[in-house]
């Protein structure tokens, strides 16, 4: 599952480049390559370039420079209607003029498929998706939900190997959306369907996906699945855009090995584990999540670094406390700490000492 | 509160829900409610009165003038009560006393210069009539002036004012009209107690020219001279009346009158002869026969005429074939506009669907190229066609030059059916064009997009899923365009010649030309019942819902 080509890749994107007005590149270079069965999500901030791929792929852009490749073979001369792919837009795009049975239908009886057999697959499509009972009625007599599920199941009905999924979710509410969420990915493993899915929002990413592809500025900023990426970022945006993420700034004085010593530019020194720093004297940004700060010093390696914190706020959220701290000239540093019986709620004003595992503490590029 | 809570529980008795103050509910709320739509009014209101005064009314008028028919009753109001009575199926002219009713009221029309346009205005359902009433007018002065002579030759005063007004008038009155200097009011006839019943066809046509003079000439009846009708009446009631009782003012005079009738020696009243002589066309029995089927006030003569029918006794008729042209005309403009709203589609769908899909700041460039047309006067652009199309014009210069058509067969194509469509199709595009691309504007791209993800060919992803959605515009376009090019008269005058007239050529022409207000009104009512009906089978067979002029 490595970056690149890759022999027995299903969809392949090779060396891309998409510009739309010859001046900047929406997409620059990207490689990816996603094997059959997988469910791949598209994550990265607005402008990011996740929807331009996708159409590429789809065949609604071209590709200004590269090769994308489905199945071995290169599609970027073929028309879209020639892809077979199924395609679920964020707005669902069900044709309002006709009713849901025909909607299913659609894909069906441009590929020429008897009647009887057609109906026999609107209504198996229709009761995969729990729709089964709504086939007379026209779109705009259904709820977001409803016609959510109709457009993924007019997506899926002619059974294509690749579906894309551009935002589906995204005028849900939340319930709804996390509900969709899971009968989606229940779908494509139980259907085993390589499926693309865009979306804006990191929880749905995490949860959804065997693997994700961090887009920044046109580029895949990291490829991992979703353990990976939010434990191991391999880079500052990654730790900052994925989950709540604390940053402090420094510059390193020691590696050895796998840990290094940074100096904060308060003066204070902590331990680190170096990810893209390869120099001492570097400036660098270190993160730490908010659940893997320690407060308990016992928990602490013998010898490890502590800082001084003052805490600023306490925030009682249910299942955890969040308390917002200020270390070395940060006020935002935030801690989470799980409500235990035996957990002590800090009251504004302490000072508390706090630490963590190296290895829970990246050095990364400070830009 | 309880008491309310346990009167709705329970259900044989549920009183009106009631407000906090108590007031029904409903009341309240219609209170509350009567304040915002007295504002929402006044805020509609100039417009609704300029609608109402400029709008409403001239249809009401217009509708109203296609059944009106006063004029006949009113100019001849002694004559179409007495033809009541006869009865036309016989083929025999009417009696003599309708001919005397006849003298009466054309003479007093043709006082009042009104038998003019009763001509005209019969005129229109037979032809001729209109020279009948305007000779009849002269002509019938004739009749009295031998009655006239024979009484002045008799006694001077008979042809003077005062003598008249003394003895018809009342006491007051003379002594009024004696009082009365120039400048002031004149002072209201009154007729002599009893004379009524002396004179009583003298009477009634004295009062007539009493009322005429007063109202008409503003003139002193002391100083006019009676009209010559005056005398006739007073020769038919000296020759029937017993006037020796009489002793009031001027007794001596009418005695003497009375007693030159009574010795025969003048002619006797022939009205029938007058009118033989005046034109032997009112020995025709159709005259009498068109006056009677004209008498009532409201008629539907003028929508038979419409749609190519005639009045006859025996009720409506279809006219001749070479009379028919309604029919006709109504059938190819409706014809016509079909072509031309179709031939409006066809050039204007590509166009605004390239408009709508081309990005926002070409689109309005092209946009204004659209509406450009709009900017010059309706006028200048027919004409132009004019230019393009005529034999010697721009396209058969063109087409002779390439050598498609010979010099000498130079196509026609202007002053018919082909110039009216080509030219009307150019000036009516934008109103197709317009409502189309603002429907199509609105239809999001990814529906072709997922039509062609899902398996389309370009053309199916198109026909099957583009189409039917800008099919509200087509239909608002074509009901624009329809319902224009109906009524549509410049262009048609212009360039149709005589085959590419529409029906609102005619209207045009009976309004300004032939005057027969009532016909072009009758045409115009059925022009919008069509145009009414067609609304009505659209929104039965597409749905008025499926119309959009925009997002
Ligand atoms: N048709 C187009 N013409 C010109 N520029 C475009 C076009 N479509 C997208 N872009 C530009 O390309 C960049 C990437 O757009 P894209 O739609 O791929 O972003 P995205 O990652 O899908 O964003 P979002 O999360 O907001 O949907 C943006 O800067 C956008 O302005
Ligand atoms: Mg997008």
């Amino acid at each position: 599952m490595a970056d690149g080509s890759n022999g027995d890749a299903f969809v392949a994107f090779e060396r891309v480049q998409k510009s739309y007005d010859g001046e900047t590149l929406v997409v620059k270079d990207l490689n990816l390559s996603m094997p059959k069965g997988e469910f791949l999500t598209m994550l990265g901030p607005s402008g990011s370039g996740k929807t331009t791929c996708l159409m590429m792929l789809a065949g609604f852009e071209t590709a200004t420079h590269g090769e994308i490749k489905l199945d071995g073979v290169s599609i970027n001369n073929i028309p879209p209607h020639k892809r077979g792919i199924g395609m679920v837009f964020q707005n669902y795009a069900l044709f309002p003029h006709m009713t849901v049975a025909e909607n299913l239908a659609f894909p069906l009886e441009v590929r020429k498929l008897g009647k009887s057999e057609r109906e026999a697959k609107v209504k198996r499509a229709l009761d995969m998706v729990q729709m089964g009972a709504f086939g007379g009625r026209r779109p705009a007599q259904l709820s977001g939900g409803q016609q959510q599920r109709i457009a993924l199941a007019r997506a899926l009905v002619f059974e294509p190997e690749l579906v894309l999924m551009d935002e589906p979710l995204g005028a849900l509410d939340k319930q709804l959306r996390e509900h969709m969420q899971f009968e989606i990915t229940n779908l494509a493993h139980s259907l085993g369907i390589t499926t693309v899915y865009v979306t804006h929002d990191q929880t749905e990413a995490l949860t959804m996906s065997d693997r994700v592809a961090v887009f920044n500025d046109g580029r895949i900023q990291q490829l991992d699945p979703p353990d990976v990426l939010y434990e191991e970022p391999k880079n500052s945006f990654v730790a900052q855009f994925i989950g709540e993420n604390n940053t402090l700034e420094g510059v390193v004085q020691e590696i050895r090995g796998d840990t290094c010593v940074v100096k904060l530019d308060d003066g204070e020194v902590i331990d680190a584990t170096p990810v893209n720093v390869t120099q001492v004297g570097e400036r660098t940004k270190v993160s730490i999540r908010p659940e893997r700060v320690e407060i308990d010093r016992s928990r602490l390696q013998p010898g490890a670094h502590t800082l001084k914190a003052e805490v600023l706020e306490f925030i009682y959220m249910g299942d955890i406390f969040r308390t917002r701290l200020r270390v070395a000239g940060n006020n935002d540093f935030v801690i989470k700490t799980r409500n235990a019986p035996d957990q002590v709620k800090l009251s504004p004003g302490t000072m508390i000492d706090i630490g963590w595992l190296p290895r829970d503490c990246r050095a990364l590029d400070a830009t | 509160m309880t008491d309310t809570a346990a009167t709705t529980a329970t259900p044989e008795d549920t009183g009106p829900m009631l407000a906090a103050d108590g007031t029904p509910l409903k009341r309240s709320l219609a209170r509350a409610l009567r304040a915002q739509k007295m504002r929402a009014l006044a805020l509609i209101a100039p417009l609704l009165i300029f609608v109402l005064l400029t709008f409403i009314a001239p249809i009401v008028d217009m509708l109203f003038r296609s059944v009106e028919n006063q004029i006949v009753s009113d100019t001849l109001p002694r004559t179409t009560l007495a033809l009541k009575d006869w009865d036309d199926s016989t083929g025999d002219l009417p009696g003599d006393d309708i001919f005397f009713a006849a003298y009466q009221d054309i003479f007093l029309a043709a006082e009042a210069k009104t038998h003019t346009r009763l001509g005209t205005r019969l005129n229109y359902e037979f032809t001729g009539v209109s020279s009948l009433f305007r000779k009849s007018g002269r002509g019938l002065d004739d009749i009295g002036e031998v009655y006239q002579d024979a009484f002045k030759d008799l006694d001077k005063d008979w042809d003077k004012g005062a003598p008249w007004v003394e003895l018809m008038g009342s006491d007051d009155f003379v002594a009024e009209a004696q009082a009365w200097e120039k400048g002031d009011a004149l002072p209201e006839f009154e007729l002599r107690d009893g004379m009524a019943d002396l004179l009583p066809l003298t009477a009634v046509a004295y009062e007539d020219f009493a009322r005429f003079q007063r109202v008409e000439e503003e003139k002193s009846l002391l100083k006019e001279e009676p009209w010559t009708l005056v005398h006739t009446m007073l020769f038919r009631d000296l020759q029937a009346q017993d006037v020796s009782g009489y002793s009031g003012p001027r007794a001596e005079m009418l005695k003497a009158a009375d007693a030159l009738v009574d010795g025969g020696e003048l002619p006797p009243l022939d009205v029938r002869t007058t009118f033989e002589k005046i034109d032997k066309d009112w020995m025709d029995v159709d005259v009498w026969e068109t006056i009677k089927m004209y008498s009532p006030n409201y008629t539907n003569g003028y929508f038979l005429n419409a749609v190519d029918m005639q009045k006859t006794p025996d009720g409506p008729a279809w006219r001749d074939d070479d009379e028919r042209i309604y029919g006709l005309l109504f059938k190819r403009t409706m014809f016509m506009s079909l072509v031309i709203t179709f031939s409006c589609i066809a050039l204007a769908y590509p166009v605004a669907f390239l408009l709508s899909n081309l990005p926002a700041r070409t689109a309005n460039l092209l946009m204004i190229l659209v509406l450009l047309p709009f900017w010059t006067s309706l006028l200048v652009r027919t004409s132009a066609w004019k230019v393009m199309l005529q034999q010697q014009g721009v396209i058969n210069d063109v087409l002779v030059w390439i050598g498609l058509v010979d010099d000498a067969n130079r196509l026609v194509m202007i002053n018919n059916q082909l110039g009216t469509i080509i030219a009307m199709t150019h000036i009516l595009l934008p109103f197709m064009i317009l409502p189309m691309y603002s429907v199509m504007s609105t239809i999001p791209q990814t529906y072709v997009r997922a039509a062609k993800s899902l398996g389309a060919t370009n053309w199916t992803a198109f026909w099957r899923v583009y189409f039917p959605q800008s099919v509200p515009g087509i239909g608002a376009g074509s009901i624009l365009v329809f319902i224009l090019s109906i009524g549509y008269y410049i262009t048609p005058e212009i360039v149709g010649g005589t085959t590419g007239t529409f029906i609102s050529n005619r209207i045009a022409y009976h309004i300004s030309s032939s005057l027969n207000w009532g016909l072009a009104a009758a045409l115009g009512t059925i022009l919008l019942a069509v145009v009414l009906i067609l609304y009505w089978a659209y929104d039965k067979i597409v749905g008025i819902d499926n119309v959009k002029l925009g997002g």
